[in-house]
Order: structure tokens, then sequence, then C-alpha cells
């Protein structure tokens, strides 16, 4: 699948379809949000309903400095992870002492928090958002507003996210995770301190999501509170259930398959959500563990 | 004028609680009984401001419109129970939300597709369109009052039917310990859809008395739902007592946030991060008072007593 996406601009520039580049740049940005959020929602058991609060963070980290003229990506960068990895605990401290519906609640209460104040600061384009005139500048490493590179530099990002998941979920700091999400009085009781396992993973989490959304910044030139809205974060859950949560690559293939499907059915109607809402009903419905799930069980026929 | 302006706030707050407590029963009890997370009760509620839209030139009358639409949500209510909502309340929570996630941009497509993707307003009749006036000079629009009063009306005889009524004794029931009214012979299958489909009425009651002020829009429900979901959480879920409390409080400090909070942070800080600073921080005064109460009492102010 990888492979697919390193060979993709290839083949794009092959078939003269520079439309398909950019789709599978929007992809891979949401691929690198959706498998931070099945770090916590997947392994750690942890529905974060306002998932996408990260990726405005991120944005916004791109374009604060840009509207103060500071282009460079040796400090935009860092800033969007580090906004990221600071309102993951504060948020975590409280959300993680709630349990079930209240944490998807309070989640989502987070972020709103967030969308509203990034709202009414007018200075920074208030409800509209404001353009961001060029990419963060890597001087001499590489070239951002080329498309090509800027390609390699997401899918990069992707990679690593992959990697940094899959080290810690096979680590002893990830058995823990896993295990407080199967019973958490039992890993308590064999002396882990969960709440603080948690709260770990959970900034982890975040600071992967901002970085994503460093990415979707730069990507649309753009940024506003509406990339935080609570219907984006729900389209990160579907992602990461869709594709299978709790496997490595489920949430890549969650992006893709939704992006596909967003993309196919929006340029076939405009009452597009219409359809895609009765997809989702439907393979909430008859489809469980996701499209993963269903691949495997049809390999272990074989 | 300084107390002509804080009636009016106070109005206006008075009518976002009723509002919110308006939609909160739906939630709390659906969520008290059933352990079910609703995202599409804002649907409801836009569903219920929609069929207002249709109705009231159709029937030449706001109040008669409304009557029908109410019937029209419930039985709406009815089918969704009974289509989706009913297969989900044995699974998990993230099956849930995703569902009714689906829902919401099922209903938003429809209602494009029905009504088009501009907003729809509604024209009150002229009895309701009026303004009277009170001894000190304080002009109160007709319509506001009419809000309030069905709404404290609606709560009213909810109250009565919850606490006074066998049904409300069933319902009360369910909501400390499914299993066991279920034991006792209470069909509880039925209880939850009439519970549901009361709940998508007021819903819908809501949507119809805000569409005249702000017209009827495509995902009208989906903030207003967030908000909702605040007050039943800060009021404890399950508790109708609760979420009247806690909606009216969500309704006051949201409006009276917005309107003196720059002028009380000039007290302590200069004119212009007053100004900067209480905006921001007057949106996310409600979430604040949310975080703050979960800190202390994670289960909120009237917990369910048993689960």
């Amino acid at each position: 699948m990888l492979l697919v996406f390193a060979i993709f601009p290839g083949l794009a520039a092959v078939f003269d379809q520079p439309f398909l580049l950019d789709l599978a740049l929007r992809t891979m940005i949401l691929a690198t949000a959706a498998v931070s959020l099945n770090l916590i929602l997947g392994y750690g058991g942890m529905i974060n309903f306002g998932h996408a609060a990260y990726i405005g963070i991120g944005a916004y980290a791109v374009g604060i400095p840009a509207f103060y003229g500071e282009y460079s990506g040796y400090v935009q960068l860092p800033l969007a992870i580090g906004a990221g990895a600071l309102f993951a605990p504060i948020t975590g401290f409280v959300c993680l002492r709630t349990k079930g519906v209240y944490f998807i609640m309070i989640t989502l209460a987070f972020a709103q928090m967030a969308y509203f104040a990034f709202v009414s600061i007018e200075k920074y384009g208030g409800d509209d958002g404001l353009v961001i005139n060029l990419r963060s500048k890597f001087s001499g490493v590489v070239d951002m507003e080329s498309t090509l590179e800027f390609y390699y530099v997401v899918l990069a990002f992707l990679v690593g996210a992959l990697y940094l998941v899959s080290r810690i979920v096979n680590a002893r700091f990830g058995m823990v995770v896993q295990g407080a999400k199967e019973n958490e009085e039992h890993m308590q009781s064999l002396g882990f301190d969960t709440f603080r396992y948690r709260l770990a993973c959970y900034v982890i989490s975040g600071a992967m999501a901002s970085a994503a959304g460093w990415l979707m910044g730069n990507y649309n030139y753009y940024f506003s509170p509406e990339m935080m809205s609570w219907t984006h974060s729900g389209e990160l859950i579907f992602m990461v259930v869709l594709g299978g949560a709790g496997s490595l690559f489920g949430p890549v293939l969650g992006a893709i398959v939704l992006i596909i499907l967003e993309e196919v059915l929006s340029g076939a109607t405009v009452y597009w959500p219409l359809i895609l809402g009765a997809i989702l009903i439907a393979v909430v419905l008859f489809a469980r563990g996701g499209l993963e799930g269903a691949l495997a069980l049809l390999e272990r026929r074989k | 004028m300084e107390w002509v302006l804080f009636v009016s706030q106070l109005l206006d707050g008075l009518q976002l609680g009723v509002l919110l407590f308006l939609l909160a029963p739906g939630l709390t009890l659906v969520f008290g009984i059933m352990d079910f997370v609703n995202l599409a009760h804002g649907s409801l509620y836009m569903m219920g401001a929609y069929f207002c839209v249709t109705l009231t030139p159709l029937l030449d009358s706001f109040p008669l419109a409304v009557l029908v639409a109410i019937i029209l949500t419930f039985v709406l209510g009815i089918v969704v129970e009974l289509v989706v909502s009913r297969h989900l309340y044995q699974r998990d929570h993230l099956d849930q939300v995703l569902a009714t996630f689906g829902l919401i941009l099922f209903f938003n497509g429809a209602v494009h597709l029905i009504w088009g993707p501009e907003g729809n307003s509604i024209v009150l009749p002229d009895y309701l369109n009026g303004r009277f006036t009170l001894p000190a000079g304080i002009e109160i629009p007709t319509f506001r009052v009419a809000i309030i009063a069905i709404g404290l009306g609606v709560a009213g005889g909810l109250i009565w039917l919850v606490t006074m009524t066998r049904m409300g004794m069933l319902i009360r029931a369910g909501a400390s310990n499914r299993r066991m009214a279920g034991a006792l012979g209470v069909d509880i299958k039925k209880l939850f859809t009439l519970v549901f489909a009361l709940g998508a009425a007021m819903a819908g009651l809501a949507g119809m008395m805000i569409a005249p002020i702000t017209e009827a829009n495509i995902g009208m429900g989906d903030d207003i739902l967030i908000v909702a979901f605040v007050v039943i959480i800060i009021g404890g879920i399950g508790s109708i007592r609760g979420a009247f409390i806690a909606a009216l409080l969500v309704g006051m400090i949201d409006v009276m946030g917005r309107s003196y909070l720059d002028g009380f942070m000039k007290l302590f800080m200069d004119n212009q991060s007053a100004e900067t600073a209480s905006p921001a921080l007057s949106a996310m005064a409600i979430y604040i008072l949310m975080a703050a109460i979960l800190y202390f009492l994670p289960r909120g102010l009237f917990p369910p007593r048993h689960r």
C-alpha cells in the first residue's frame, strides 16, 4: 500500500492527472491523523471525539507565524507539535478522569472550546480563517512549494507515524495501554499507574495529530476554525473504524476508502451526504471489524 | 437604560435555557435508560423546524402547523428508533456514535434534497410578532414570551409525567435499572420506543420555536446538540431535574458571559486586552464550566444512583 503511494507521483504524471496527486496528498495527510487517532482509540480504547482540534492547532501553528512573516519550518513544525503536546495534557488531565460516554462528550466539548476560541479571535480571521501565502520553509533541505517534494515530505510523515505507532504498541508501554483497555483494574492491581500511561499515550497521539495539522495547513495554504469542527472528528473516527480499529494499516485503508467514496459520490450528486450517511449506518449495522476484519475473514476462508 | 438591557439579556438567557431544556430530555433519558449516544438528536430538531416551514403556509396557521409538526417528528422518532437505534443498544458507544453520525449526514442530505440549500424562514402571525411594553419602558417581543411560556409549560408537563404518572414510574424504573425493570414485566422495548419518540417530538418543538427567529437551515442542529450534551452531562445523565437546572444555568452563563464579561474583565486589566480576551473566554465559558464540574463530580450534578 505504501509502495503504491511511493510510486504514485510517477503514475499520476504518466496519466497526466495532477488532480489525482492532489487527492493522494489529502488522503495521506488525513491518514496520518487517523493513524494517530488509532493509537488511542484502537489500541487504548479512548474514543476521542475531538481529534480534529489538533489538526486545527497544527494548521494555526503554520498560519499565525506566517501572519507575522515567520515562514521557517524550523519554527512552525516544533510549534505545531509543541502546541498539540501542550493542549493534550491540559485537556487529557480532565478527560481521562471520566469514562465511557462522559469521555466521548468531554473530548468533544474541549474541541468545541478550541473551535469557538479561534472563531472569536478576529485578528486571525475569526470565523473565516486566513490564507497562508507560503508553505513552511526548510531552506536548502526541501522546497515545500514543489508539489513533488511536498508529496514526499507528507509520505515521510505517514511512514513515520506508522513506524512510531508500531513501535509503541509492541513496546512495554504500549502493552500496558492495551492492557488497560481490556481490563484497567487488572493492570492497576499489577502495579501500573494506568492513568499516567494513558495520559502519556494521549499526549503522543495529540502531538502526532498536530503534526498532521501542520501538513494540512501547508497543503491548503489556509487555516480556519472549521478544520476543528466536530464533523471532522467524526470523519476521523469513521476512517479508523472503517479500516479496522486497532490494526496498524487499518486507518490508512479507511482514509483511502473514505476519500474515494466522498470524491465519487460528490462528483455524482450534490446530495452525496445522504448516500454517505446511509453507507455509514449500513457499515456499522452489518459489517463489524471494519474492512481489515473483512479482509482477514476472507483470507482465512481461502 | 442599564436595567432595560439587563432584563432583555435575562430573557435571552431564559429563552436559550428553555430551548436547551426542550432538547435535553430526549438525550438524557435515552442515555440514561438505554445507554445510547444519540448524535442524531440535533437532526430531529432540524426536521421539526423544516416540517413547520412547510406546514405553516399550507395550513395558514402557525400554531396549527406546530401541532401537526410535533406529531410528524413524533412519528419520525418512532421510525428512526425502529430502523436504526433499536439495533444499536447492545453495541458499544463507538458504533452508536458512528451510526448516528451517519444519520446526521443522511438527514442533512435529505433536507438539502427536499428543501434546497438555502435557509427557510417562517412568517409569524401578527399577534405573535408584536411587542408589549412593561411599566419601566422595557419592550419585550411577544414571541419570546411565548417561547419561554411554552418551554416552561412543557417542562412542567414532563416533570408531572415522570414523577406522577404510572408511565413516568416505568421510565424512572427503566432509567435506574433496566434489566430489573424488564424482569419485573415492563415491556422495555415499547417503553423505549415511546421515550425516544417523545424526546424527538420535544426536540422538534425546540426547532419550531427557534426557526421563526433564526430561520431553518441545514446543520442547525449540529451546534446546539453539543451544547445540549453539555447540559445533560452537567445535570447528570438520566436526571430530568438536573437537566432543567443545567439548561437554565448554561443558557444564562452563555448569554450573560457574552454581554457582561468584557465589562467585568476591564475592572482588572487594561481595555484592550479585555476586549480581545473576553469574546474568546465567553465563548468557552460553558465548556469551562463543564470541565470544572466534571473534574470535581465526574458524573454530573445529579448523578444516577444506580447503574
